[in-house]
């Protein structure tokens, strides 16, 4: 193991919109670390800055004061090529599946791999294949996205997230246009491939079904971290 | 491990493997934790992607976007087609403007030429006294001065009877100063008094000559050229052009009967051949002393050039087809941009997802040259296959030399592929909008 700290590791992180007059905070000194494996639930009202927390940990955003130490890159002062190469490594799911109309699921989980230039295209389609089968959807891989479930879509995005072997996964509200079933479905397939590959997964959530998957469960309100508590299940 | 075993003078751990970084980062960052920290887990940037794969990557998630959407794509080749047929037709006409203006001229054949240094065109000749032609003689390169003669004069329809302004040329026959397909044939012939030979891809006003020719079975074609009446005893090859709308050949003899107020001493051209082995360009510069200031000495070429160049620069005609070709790029550059831009726009949020995955904006930028590029491509072959088919017809129907070459497809293919680049350059800001932070 390279080592053996905090995948995620916050302190003092700032951040306000708008300049002068009309500046906003929303985020308050927040310090946050996630351990490596580590499933953290990030719970909060709106507006209480938890997505712009998980923007600014996915290198979406240029950081303002603070320090963000994720996968051993400082964020604080970290120019645009180093972010890209730090989005790389990491898994993004989004509330919406966001995957390309124009490909089929196959061809969507292999774009997070056409950036490794170590890989052959015969390599990138095995592995997409290898990842969809992982999350069940062997049969489907080679239909388009508009042909497959929101189910069914979302787990593609969560195959595409898992494809590129990211050493972090970062999840918005991935259950909020699915029905119970299918979300519950989606988020336990996710945290099982996680802790079958010891990713960590930070994921921000308002949906108290699924509270039950995390290690801890950080509660945010008003640009601070109010309550950390252990998770339900564990 | 097996790239160790196989290459053993390699250093004996592997960066890419260990996610340790290959050398220390030169702009380390300033803040954040310990320098121990930093060194153990910065990966090293990953190895640069190969040309081959570096495009052809993105080149081919464009075709696959494009394909995507039918409709779309098709009504974007058409846009190119549109633009590429329109170019084609422009440059189309402008070469043949040139070439049939400059026809009478390519197919004399001497090496020098002596013209009066007010004549703008050939078909509005300033005179030159015949002396000079004569004191040409002086030089012992110069073989032979042969005069020309050029005016209008009217020619009468032999089969309607209407009146039309045609160009007559009068030369020695002898002195080989000229190269018309058929000449040859019809030199002796129009050595007789009041006989001329018709120029057959004269507008089809002047009368189907060649046709009466034919059905004539030899009995003399008479016809009424500058009132007076002369034999029709042949055919040649020059070609109507912007200038004159058709061409009739004569020797200097007959050019003075038809003729009769011009004075035989004054010319319009004079063609110098050369004796074999005789540098032009010597005698020209040698010309050039011993003439006075009354007369310019040109080569074959440079006299072509001041001809051409009359068409280009003195009259709109140049202009308006190069502004015409420049409309269809613009509309062309349009359309493509249009079909580009709404395909980023209508799938910003696939743009910001591949943002945050980790594609740079020179990737995607390259996404969206290379359907500019593809556009450019399919849009070329067809528009220069209707452009083919359509110089063929209206190259019939105006008797204009126009044609196909590789050197105009290949031309118009840089300017369509350069419209299209352009298009997507314009295009390529709008990525700045797939903002991924607003993602979430």
């Amino acid at each position: 193991m390279p080592d053996d700290r905090a995948p995620v590791l916050l302190r003092g992180v700032s951040y306000a919109y708008g300049e002068g007059e009309l500046r906003r905070p929303v985020l308050r000194e927040v310090d946050l670390a996630v351990g490596p494996g580590e499933i953290v639930l990030l719970t909060g009202p709106s507006g209480s800055g938890k997505t712009t927390l998980l923007t600014l940990i996915g290198a979406l955003r240029a950081m303002q004061e603070g320090s963000a130490v994720v996968l051993g890159q400082e964020l604080n002062g970290a120019g645009e090529a180093q972010r890209i190469a730090l989005r790389r490594r990491i898994g993004f799911i989004f509330q919406h599946h966001n995957l390309l109309g124009f490909l089929t699921a196959r061809q969507n989980v292999a774009m997070a791999l056409e950036l490794d230039p170590m890989l052959d295209e015969r390599t990138r389609l095995a592995r997409a294949g290898a990842m969809l089968a992982a999350v069940g959807l062997a049969e489907h891989a080679d239909r388009s996205p508009e042909k497959l479930s929101g189910g069914q879509r979302q787990r593609v995005a969560v195959a595409r997230a898992l494809a590129g072997s990211p050493g972090l996964v970062l999840a918005d509200e991935p259950t909020a246009a699915l029905d119970r079933a299918s979300g519950g479905e989606v988020v336990r397939l996710l945290r099982d491939l996680a802790k079958s590959r010891g990713v960590p997964i930070l994921m921000v959530t308002h949906d108290p079904r699924i509270l039950d998957i995390a290690d801890r469960i950080v509660a945010m309100e008003d640009g601070r971290i109010v309550d950390a508590s252990a998770g339900a299940a564990d | 491990m097996n790239e160790i075993a196989k290459a053993p003078h390699l250093l004996p751990w592997a960066p890419e493997r260990t996610g340790e970084a290959a050398t220390t980062p030169a702009h380390a960052p300033s803040a954040g934790g310990g320098a121990r920290s930093r060194h153990g887990s910065v990966r090293p940037e990953p190895a640069r992607p190969g040309w081959g794969r570096g495009l052809l990557l993105p080149l081919r998630l464009a075709w696959r976007q494009l394909r995507a959407e039918r409709a779309r794509l098709l009504s974007a080749i058409a846009g190119v087609m549109f633009a590429c047929v329109l170019v084609f037709m422009q440059l189309g006409f402008r070469a043949a403007l040139f070439e049939s203006a400059t026809s009478l001229l390519s197919a004399m054949h001497a090496e020098l030429f002596l013209m009066h240094p007010l004549t703008t065109a050939s078909f509005r000749p300033e005179p030159l006294p015949r002396a000079r032609a004569f004191q040409t003689l002086a030089l012992p390169e110069v073989a032979e001065a042969v005069p020309v003669y050029m005016t209008q004069i009217s020619w009468r329809n032999p089969e309607t009877g209407a009146r039309r302004m045609i160009q007559l040329v009068g030369f020695d026959m002898q002195a080989g100063a000229m190269r018309f397909p058929g000449l040859d044939a019809v030199a002796d012939a129009l050595k007789r008094p009041d006989t001329v030979a018709f120029d057959i891809r004269s507008r089809p006003e002047f009368g189907d000559v060649a046709g009466l020719l034919a059905r004539g079975g030899g009995a003399p074609l008479m016809v009424e050229a500058g009132n007076r009446e002369v034999e029709v005893v042949g055919l040649v090859e020059i070609g109507a052009s912007f200038g004159a709308d058709g061409n009739i050949i004569t020797n200097e003899v007959n050019f003075r009967r038809l003729v009769p107020h011009r004075q035989a001493s004054n010319l319009d051209l004079v063609a110098l051949r050369l004796t074999p082995g005789a540098d032009p360009l010597a005698v020209q510069a040698r010309l050039r002393e011993i003439l006075p200031r009354d007369v310019v000495v040109l080569t074959h070429a440079e006299l072509v050039a001041h001809e051409r160049s009359y068409w280009e620069n003195a009259t709109p005609i140049g202009f308006i087809f190069g502004f015409g070709s420049a409309m269809g790029l613009i509309v062309g550059m349009v359309i493509v941009y249009q079909i580009l831009f709404s395909d980023i726009a209508a799938h910003l949020r696939e743009y910001a997802t591949l943002k945050a995955m980790g594609y740079s904006n020179g990737y995607l930028a390259r996404v969206v040259m290379g359907a500019a590029l593809i556009l450019a491509g399919l849009g070329f072959a067809p528009g220069a296959a209707i452009s083919a088919v359509l110089y063929d017809l209206v190259g019939g129907a105006t008797y204009l030399p126009l044609g196909m070459t590789i050197g105009r497809a290949v031309l118009v293919f840089g300017l369509i592929f350069a419209m299209c680049a352009a298009a997507g350059l314009l295009a390529v800001r709008k990525l700045r909008d797939a903002n991924p932070a607003d993602m979430f």
